[in-house]
């Protein structure tokens, strides 16, 4: 008896422990509206993850909650072993969880190359010093071009961000998340709104950007969703529908229903 | 090169201006400038509406008068303390208020405003209603002679420029990008590592400082300070001059704070007309004139640059592309 509770316990670090994020029965209630209801959700160490669902299904919030945006009414977040559940937002990023919005954020008054070392100053410690001229963050501007390079952007990084296109401040974004070096990087529709022409690319750096680290994304798109994932989540009215990869959760009959007779895409 | 020289014709300018003008009003126009520096680093560069913006220059005004009053302490050293105290103010408050955003902050600034207006009413030594008469200029340094205005000017002027030299490092500093950011997008901020409230906090410390440096040397121009310093309608004043003068522009300030001194001054003889026409300045800067002053003529600028690059290649070739 408690040999088999130890033996049970062993085994359930032992896969926590490939998993580099956790959730446990997490519960978002907004004035008795559960926007999620009791999901458990295990993100593979160097996975590609897709989160997929209706419109209001839960996403964005399920986004929120993990990267500590909104406070779980209930539930609990393991990240790296480490319980997470209390920290605030700028504590989980510096601990290397960074999110994008589903709506675009650039901080359009600066330029892209800005933009990227504005990011890059968070590890490099000069976020408070108004003293110093910006001479201070010049060995920042290697990196920083480097990442606009990286994303495509090398051509714009003296356009300031609100003069950039649709997909050029995507990308943009995602040079600005890539500048803190995340484990866990988790993308809310990073796709969304695009023109063909621009989707392709996206997904080819997200491919890119994925090596060496673990991607949570938020996605319509399921080609896009095909091609990059390993292991797919789907959620409705805030529960958990399936869970397995793209062939898998294709077949699942309740995920066809859902997708069917719900919100068509 | 252009801006070295652009500098070098101010100074000269600057120097040589109260041979021309009336150096009272002049100095009132540069407490003004700062008071307006202050004002714009909180809502030009970091989105923050303080409608309660006298506190910090009332508070500077009667803080360096009472040093000047009960102590020997040099006028340079009692206006940094007018401006130290202010800073503390702005501290306290900042922290109080940093979580509100928008309209908010606005109306919990508004209030404590109040309030602290209502403590200096009380408070025995700002001489209430009355207000604080007779504040000596105690030496420069404690051996330079300021009692005549046309030495003080060059200490104003001094204080003036160091404050604006203070403005544009905090702007044009790493720290300054961050801020910027946070004004650009808060959220995004926070999810880079930040913490946003602790940025918007210094900035508000370091713009209640530079207010109550302001209020310290008007303090000293005019020897008293009142209640009037405190008051709503200064408030209202120094966003009526961000506003004019281009909000977060660099140098909007200096030509919003002049325009609205000079104007006030120039119309103090109709009375209420000056309110009236400063009503009808903010509607047609809000309404035709968006960017203030210096923020229009910069967009000018950029048109025209624009235009000639685009002309400039074209006019070659024109021959060539004339099917167009
Ligand atoms: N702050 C909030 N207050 C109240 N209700 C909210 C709040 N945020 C989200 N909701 C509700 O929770 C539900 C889930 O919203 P969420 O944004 O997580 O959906 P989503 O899956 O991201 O949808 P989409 O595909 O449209 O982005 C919706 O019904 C929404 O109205
Ligand atoms: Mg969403």
């Amino acid at each position: 008896m408690a040999t088999s509770a130890a033996v049970l316990s062993r085994t359930e670090t032992a896969r926590d422990a490939d998993n580099v994020l956790v959730a446990k029965g997490l519960t978002k209630e907004f004035a008795g509206f559960a926007a999620v209801k009791d999901v458990n959700l295990a993100v593979r160490r160097g996975s590609i993850h897709a989160l997929i669902g209706p419109n209001g299904a839960g996403k964005t919030t399920c986004f929120n909650l993990l990267t500590k945006t909104l406070a779980p009414t209930r539930g609990s977040i393991v990240f790296d072993g480490e319980d997470i559940s209390r920290l605030r937002t700028s504590e989980v990023a510096r601990r290397g969880m960074v999110r994008s919005f589903q709506i675009s954020a650039t901080f359009p008054h600066l330029t892209a190359r800005e933009n990227v070392r504005v990011a890059l100053q968070s590890k490099y410690g000069t976020a408070y010093h108004f003293w110093r001229s910006l001479r201070a963050v010049a060995p920042l501007n290697a990196r920083a071009d480097e990442l606009l390079e990286q994303v495509g952007l090398a051509g714009s990084r003296d356009v300031t961000a609100a003069e950039l296109s649709y997909g050029k401040k995507r990308a943009l974004e995602i040079a600005t998340t890539l500048a803190l070096e995340p484990r866990v990087m988790l993308l809310d529709e990073p796709t969304a709104g695009m023109g063909h022409e621009d989707v392709g690319p996206i997904t080819e750096l997200i491919k890119q950007a994925a090596v060496g680290r673990t991607v949570l994304l938020v996605e319509h798109n399921l080609s896009v969703v095909s091609t990059l994932c390993d292991r797919i989540t789907v959620l409705q009215h805030g529960e958990v529908l399936a869970e397995g990869n793209y062939a898998e959760v294709s077949k699942n009959p309740a995920v066809v229903t859902a997708y069917m007779g719900g919100v068509d895409e | 090169m252009v801006r070295l020289l652009l500098l070098a014709v101010v100074a000269v300018l600057a120097i040589a201006a109260p041979f021309y003008f009336y150096s009272v009003t002049l100095m009132t126009v540069m407490c003004f400038v700062i008071f307006a520096c202050s004002f714009n680093l909180l809502l030009g560069y970091t989105g923050l509406l303080c409608f309660g913006h006298a506190m910090f220059f009332g508070g500077g005004a009667y803080i360096t008068g009472q040093i000047l009053k009960a102590t020997p302490i040099s006028t340079e050293l009692a206006i940094l303390g007018g401006g130290a105290a202010a800073g503390l103010l702005g501290l306290v408050i900042g922290y109080l208020t940093m979580r509100r955003q928008g309209i908010q902050f606005a109306m919990i600034t508004l209030a404590f405003s109040q309030f602290i207006y209502f403590i200096f009413l009380q408070a025995p030594f700002t001489g209430g209603e009355d207000g604080m008469q007779a504040i000596p200029r105690n030496d420069l340094f404690g051996f330079v002679d300021i009692t005549s205005n046309s030495t003080l000017y060059y200490v104003v002027l001094a204080i003036t420029a160091l404050c604006v030299f203070v403005y544009y490092r905090v702007v044009h500093s790493p720290y300054g990008e961050v801020l910027k950011a946070v004004r650009d997008n808060q959220p995004r901020v926070e999810s880079l590592g930040f913490d946003p409230e602790k940025i918007k906090l210094v900035a508000f410390i370091i713009s209640a400082s530079m207010a109550g440096v302001a209020g310290g040397m008007k303090a000293v121009v005019y020897q008293f300070a009142t209640l009037t310093d405190a008051s709503w309608p200064i408030s209202g004043e120094v966003i009526l001059m961000t506003l004019l003068g281009g909000l977060g522009t660099l140098v909007g300030p200096v030509f919003g704070a002049a325009g609205i001194i000079l104007l006030n001054d120039y119309l103090a003889g109709f009375g209420e007309w000056a309110l009236v026409s400063q009503g009808v300045i903010l509607l047609v800067v809000i309404v035709f004139f968006r960017r203030g002053i210096v923020g229009e003529l910069s967009a000018l600028v950029r048109y025209l640059r624009r235009r000639n690059r685009t002309e400039a290649p074209a006019a070659q070739p024109a021959a060539a592309t004339s099917g167009h």
